[in-house]
């Protein structure tokens, strides 16, 4: 993102008086320009201009020589007096000592000397110091100590005012020497957001900057004589045949050329600095000349070396295969959509120059030995760019400024700011031949009510707020009175050439907005009608997840995401559809490209992680989403988003998406509890694992009915299905728990026999009556009566349950599984199942005779149901 | 049955089986003597005997002693009937006062004597009450479950309403729908997890929501307007993770569209949310910013409620402040006016409606307002993070 330098800002908007980095973040800031670093100045403390006054040349034993320095620093830094145990050398004045290991100085010289205190870059902290033989209370600096670079000459060490980095400089001892070379600026970097490309120039940061302070800004456009200049410069077609959702690649398209320009010139130091410091690297004259005027304006520029480019430049799309090798080094396939500068110099003529907007190509950049300089200056389509850049992977700095739009009015201006640049610091001249092909495009005005802004701000503002605003953002402003049919003024607002993201009345409403202050809109709570509250499964949510930590069990999160060996690793079978997974185009990690299809598949890792953390058990679960794939009919259709697409259309979109829904999923294994004095918790089983889906069911006030099953990754013969009873009175399957497979177990290392439980819980949810209708409560006595029935093992003890509870009747009360006995008292292949059973009547106390009868049937009802026998 | 029952239990079966002392007054057989001397005496008796009794079981054999039918007192008493008629009053009053004294000693004693074997009894029962009581570990929500379900209540509380939708979203919903053009840089602000189509390849239309608001498209074209609803959810994004990122994290967004709804209604919403949050007198901040489905876009930041900064903008943060990193403020997320465009796509006249849309990072509430320094702690599942919370937070 753009880093401004504030003495570049300064150049063209009035920075509030003493404002530093912070304060001009902090001004930016309030018009939308979000801070996202400062770069502070790189050198801090006194240093200083010093003047050589003496120097003595001690040879080392190290073999080197050193110098022994009399520096006068100013008034303000010398010492009256030397040491009389270490005196410097030549005639005793004010001055300091300093020791210096280069030699490129002499006495006389003015030198840049850092004194005790000062911060280097790097966080070099300069200290007073004993150093061969002498204390050296300061160090005289070099170009890279500073930061600076080395001598652009190649010859100084040491920093000499006159020359070297020190050209055309000169200072008088003690001389902030951090202003006279330009460390003190501070950067501030800037957040852009998509919609304000031309807040990537110092341009329009300057113009924000002005709207926030009111500082005077001069636009920097108008200090530039755009070229009056004969047409017939280089000859330039524009042949887009393929334009891209009807626009054209290239609206406009100038060419400047400068001859006889020495292009090995060195860039100013000024420029190279402000390059370094708006974050790119200095390269040579006409490369730097053309990055800084786009920093500069925003417009961005390239230069071809003229005798390498056979006109006619044509602009084109690119054909299919073709290849580019851009100025990366990088050879590059091009695709039909790529918008292509080329000429006439390939060897059957037709040659690719660059990519539109992007990158320019190896064969036509300038070098040192380039004398004439061709300046491409253009307007290109922002969808153009934005798609070739992403799909070459190259976010070139011209490219992030066209995606987001770049002023159609500035390439004549940038060409002719970079020429004369080039020019001034390059020598040659500027060939008054222009080539400007192409059109401008001006923005379209906007129909604007005066009443606009306060309708959706909620601030009344006074119509002079409204056009100044309007007016001071660039746009032209017009009374258009009363609209038809309508009250109040209006504005016709044609907005600026730099801002084509102005197209609807609420984009004047933000600028108005943000110019007065969003600090002036008011608080007000609005009053929303009533809601209905939670939705009935947005409380069953709340209330399984309750059940569940109150049963003990901690919720955690797992991410959705799977590898295709999760499926084998809990036993599913090859058509098991739990294998037909949503899986992602660009995975996080490649051994996870699939969504879950159930959430044990996650939750399960997430239980051995645990465990591998020193938990000894586990009892955890987790509610989330799972998503089986509709295969062949995944796909979804993009329908205009112009207007409410038809139901047919919404259908389609809706339709596509993968059966999606939450569901329920808990582990459990090892001790339910802490080693006790009260004796050991019991370990968690398959029964807890059944009891914990009643619980669940019972808390969204449904019902499960459980049945013997086989289900993957269960333990095959520990496996509870879980059904209720849906709107057709049929029973459906929601889910499962028991005891998870050995082969599971092992797998995820878990204790032995952990269990779990995994619910679709909106279904169990929507089974749940809409009201739960009340029951009598009846205070006549109860009687208690026990019955123990001899089955075959294969009987189901929740069909003996039934039988007993249909053949009592409503006098079944309660009937309570209390004991199962198999052993040789009842023989092989039988077990025995004894029940406690309350009866109770609504109408009196049970009689005698009517206990006996309801024995009776109940006993009656139990051997015709499942064969059973009552045990003697 | 408890152990201190059974202690109980055996210490009153050893108490039955010890000797009770003999009162040292012998039973009289023959009718004493009813006269001051001899009654006193018997009266002097009991009175001390009931005095030295050392349980309640103690007493009972001094009440049958001095009391009991064979007592001296209550042969007296008996004898009485038999006494000339002039001396029946004086022998009577004589006897009955006596008697009186004793019995009343009694009852007195007896009170004292159960009191302080009751209290003796509950004593020796005393068990050490910090021994450790949990047989089951206590279990706990995930505490971004419990503070987004806190969040919906603020708004549940306003009459909004908590809606839904799904994570594996059409594109149209994600982007299209809330005005993100195709080619829009906006597009590209966000890394989507894109789903394959049928042959493995692109063009599925498909992704991983990138933020609950397709919640607000979907609620706009099935509910209608006025619209006030937050949106809660799980949302995906492309980042690895790390301590301030993860791929799957939750949001919540809302959305109120309504006649004649601005800004400074999302002001006072935000600043109802801001004050449930963390308390106190809040101080919201909006700066301008840029989201396609908004027009006025702003970024919301609430006043630091950890450091000095809390009490009002003339009062500076504490640079070093964990919470707002010594700015004052705390970057909340986007909000703005929604853009007519997607009330467009939506089937609402946005002549006749408009309203404000907001959206909050849910685990970034919880690392500021809780102070959890980690975010990796929210995701792994680490049983240990969710415990210490409870089911409140």
């Amino acid at each position: 993102m753009p880093r401004i330098p504030l003495t570049w800002l300064a150049e063209h908007v009035t920075l509030r008086e003493g404002a530093g980095a912070e304060s001009v973040a902090a001004d930016l800031v309030s018009v939308g320009l979000e801070e996202e670093a400062i770069h502070g100045a790189q050198v801090t403390g006194p240093l200083v201009v010093g003047r050589v006054l003496a120097l003595e040349k001690e040879p080392q034993k190290n073999g080197k020589t050193i110098n022994w320095c009399r520096v006068d620093v100013g008034p303000e830094h010398n010492e009256d007096a030397d040491d009389p145990k270490d005196p410097q050398p030549g005639p005793e004045q004010p001055s300091r000592g300093i020791v210096c290991g280069a030699h490129n100085f002499e006495v006389g010289d003015l030198v840049v000397v850092s004194l005790p205190g000062t911060v280097l870059p790097g966080d070099f902290a300069i200290a007073a110091r004993k150093t061969y033989g002498h204390t050296s209370d300061g160090m005289i600096c070099s170009g890279e100590e500073l930061g600076l670079g080395a001598d652009p000459e190649g010859e100084d060490g040491i920093i000499v005012l006159g020359r070297g980095l020190g050209a055309g400089l000169t200072g008088e001892p003690g001389d902030d020497a951090i202003a006279l070379l330009g460390l003190g600026d501070e950067t501030v970097e800037i957040n852009v957001t998509p919609d304000r490309g031309y807040c990537f120039s110092m341009r329009g940061v300057a113009r924000e900057y002005s709207h926030a302070t009111g500082g005077a800004f001069v636009d920097p456009v108008t200090t530039v004589d755009a070229p009056e200049g004969t047409r017939g410069g280089v000859p330039v077609q524009l042949r887009d045949d393929a334009p891209l959702r009807g626009g054209e690649g290239c609206t406009r398209f100038v060419t400047l050329e400068v001859r006889g320009t020495d292009a090995t010139a060195p860039t100013p130091r000024w420029m190279s600095r402000r390059l370094t410091q708006a974050g790119m690297r200095p390269i040579s004259l006409i490369v730097d000349v053309t990055n800084y005027v786009m920093l500069d304006l925003g417009q961005p520029l390239h230069a071809y070396d003229a005798e390498k480019v056979v006109a006619p430049i044509i602009v084109r799309r690119a054909r299919a295969g073709e290849k580019l090798t851009t100025l990366d080094d990088v050879e590059r396939t091009l695709d039909a959509e790529d918008l292509l500068i080329t000429d006439c110099g390939g060897p059957e003529g037709d040659r690719v120059l660059g990519l539109a907007g992007v990158m320019g190509g190896a064969e036509t950049e300038v070098t040192d030995a380039t004398r004439n300089v061709i300046l491409e200056a253009a307007t290109f389509q922002q969808i153009t760019v934005a798609r070739t850049a992403r799909r070459h992977r190259l976010p070139s700095e011209a490219s992030k400024r066209f995606e987001r739009g770049v002023d159609p009015h500035l390439p004549l201006v940038a060409a002719q700011r970079a020429a004369e640049l080039i020019v001034q610091y390059g020598g040659g001249e500027i060939d008054h031949r222009v080539t400007d092909e192409g059109t401008i495009t001006e923005p379209s005005a906007i129909d604007f009510p005066i009443a606009d802004a306060e309708r959706v701000v909620g601030v009344a503002y006074t119509p002079e707020q409204v056009r100044s605003s309007l007016e001071m953002i660039g746009c032209t402003v017009e009374e258009a009175g009363a609209p038809a049919g309508g009250s109040g003024d209006m504005l016709r607002v044609t907005p600026p050439s730099w801002r084509p993201d102005l197209v609807v009345r609420e984009d004047l409403v933000e600028e108005i907005a943000r110019l007065v202050g969003y600090e002036q809109i008011p608080s007000v709570l609005p009053t929303a009608p009533g809601g209905r509250g939670l939705t009935r499964s947005q409380r069953g949510r709340r209330n399984a997840g309750r059940a569940l930590a109150e049963a003990g069990l901690t919720e955690v999160a797992s991410y959705p995401f799977i590898g295709e060996g999760v499926f084998d690793q809990l036993r599913y079978d090859a058509e098991d559809e739990r294998r037909r997974a949503v899986r992602l185009l660009n995975p996080l990690a490649d051994d996870e490209p699939l969504m879950r299809t159930a959430l044990l598949q996650t939750l399960l890792p997430v239980a051995r992680r645990n465990l591998g953390r020193g938990e000894e058990s586990v009892a955890i679960f987790q509610v989330g989403s799972v998503s089986l794939s509709r295969g062949e009919a995944g796909v979804s259709p993009v329908p205009s988003a112009a207007q409410r697409p038809s139901d047919e259309e919404l259908a389609a979109v809706q339709d596509a998406l993968p059966a999606q829904t939450r569901r329920l999923a808990v582990v459990i294994g090892g001790a339910s509890g802490p080693g006790s004095w009260m004796g050991d918790a019991p370990a968690w089983g398959w029964a807890d694992a059944i009891d914990l889906a009643h619980r669940v069911a019972a808390s969204v006030g449904a019902h499960l009915e459980v049945r013997q099953a086989e289900h993957a990754p269960f333990h095959p013969g520990r496996t509870a299905e879980l059904t209720v009873q849906g709107a057709d009175g049929e029973q459906a399957v929601v889910g499962h728990a028991g005891e998870l497979h050995p082969a599971v177990i092992k797998a995820y290392s878990l204790p032995a026999r952990s269990s779990a439980l995994e619910l679709d819980l909106e279904a169990v949810i929507a089974a749940a009556p809409a009201v739960v209708e009340a029951v009598p409560v009846p205070t006549f006595p109860p009687a208690k009566e026990d019955f123990a029935f001899v089955v075959d093992q294969d009987v189901p003890a929740s069909a003996v349950e039934a039988a007993i509870v249909v053949g009592i009747g409503d006098l079944a009360e309660s009937v309570r599984l209390f004991d199962v006995y198999t052993g040789d008292q009842i023989g092989e292949g039988k077990k025995s199942l004894a029940f406690a059973v309350r009866l109770r009547s609504e109408d009196g106390t049970l009689t005698g005779e009517q206990i006996g009868a309801a024995r009776e049937r109940c006993i009656r009802a139990v051997e015709d149901a499942v064969g059973g026998v009552l045990r003697a | 049955m408890d152990s201190g029952a059974r202690a109980r239990r055996g210490r009153s079966r050893a108490r039955r089986t010890k000797a009770i002392p003999v009162s040292e007054t012998s039973p009289a057989s023959e009718a004493p003597v009813i006269d001051e001397a001899t009654i006193g005496a018997a009266v002097d008796a009991a009175l001390a005997a009931v005095a030295a009794a050392r349980s309640t079981a103690e007493l009972k054999q001094v009440r049958i002693d001095h009391t009991g039918d064979s007592s001296v007192l209550a042969t007296a008493n008996r004898s009485i009937k038999d006494l000339p008629k002039d001396q029946k009053a004086a022998a009577g009053k004589l006897v009955g006062q006596g008697k009186g004294r004793v019995q009343k000693a009694i009852g007195q004693r007896q009170g004292e004597l159960a009191a302080a074997e009751e209290e003796a009894a509950l004593a020796a029962e005393t068990v050490d009450v910090t021994l450790p009581v949990d047989r089951r570990p206590r279990g706990a929500t995930h505490p971004l479950t419990t503070l987004t379900d806190r969040i919906s209540d603020v708004f549940v509380g306003m009459g909004w309403e908590v809606a839904e939708g799904p994570e594996i979203e059409a594109e149209w919903f994600n982007f299209d729908a809330l005005n993100f053009d195709v080619d829009h840089p906006a597009r590209q602000m966000q890394d989507t997890f894109y789903v394959a189509g049928p042959d493995g390849g692109e063009g599925s239309g498909q992704i991983l929501r990138t933020h609950t608001s397709p919640v607000q498209a979907r609620s706009l074209l099935e509910r209608g307007v006025p619209l006030y609803i937050v949106c809660p959810g799980e949302v995906f994004r492309t980042d690895e993770l790390d301590a301030t990122h993860t791929p799957v994290f939750h949001q919540v967004e809302g959305l109120a569209i309504d006649k004649d709804l601005t800004m400074a209604h999302l002001v006072g919403t935000l600043d109802a949310l801001a004050r449930e949050l963390f308390g106190g007198e809040p101080i919201t901040r909006l700066r301008p910013s840029f989201f396609p489905f908004t027009e006025p876009s702003a970024e919301m930041d609430f006043r630091c409620f950890s450091c000095e900064a809390r009490h009002g903008l003339d009062h500076d943060a504490d640079p070093a402040c964990r919470v707002c990193g010594g700015t004052g403020w705390i970057e909340m997320g986007g909000c703005g006016m929604v853009n007519p465009a997607v009330l467009r796509a939506c089937g609402v006249d946005p002549e006749e409606y408009q309203g404000f849309a907001f959206g909050l990072g849910i685990e970034r509430i919880l690392m500021l307002r809780n102070g959890v320094e980690d975010m990796r702690d929210m995701v792994e599942g680490d049983v240990r993070f969710s415990q210490h919370y409870g089911t409140e937070i």
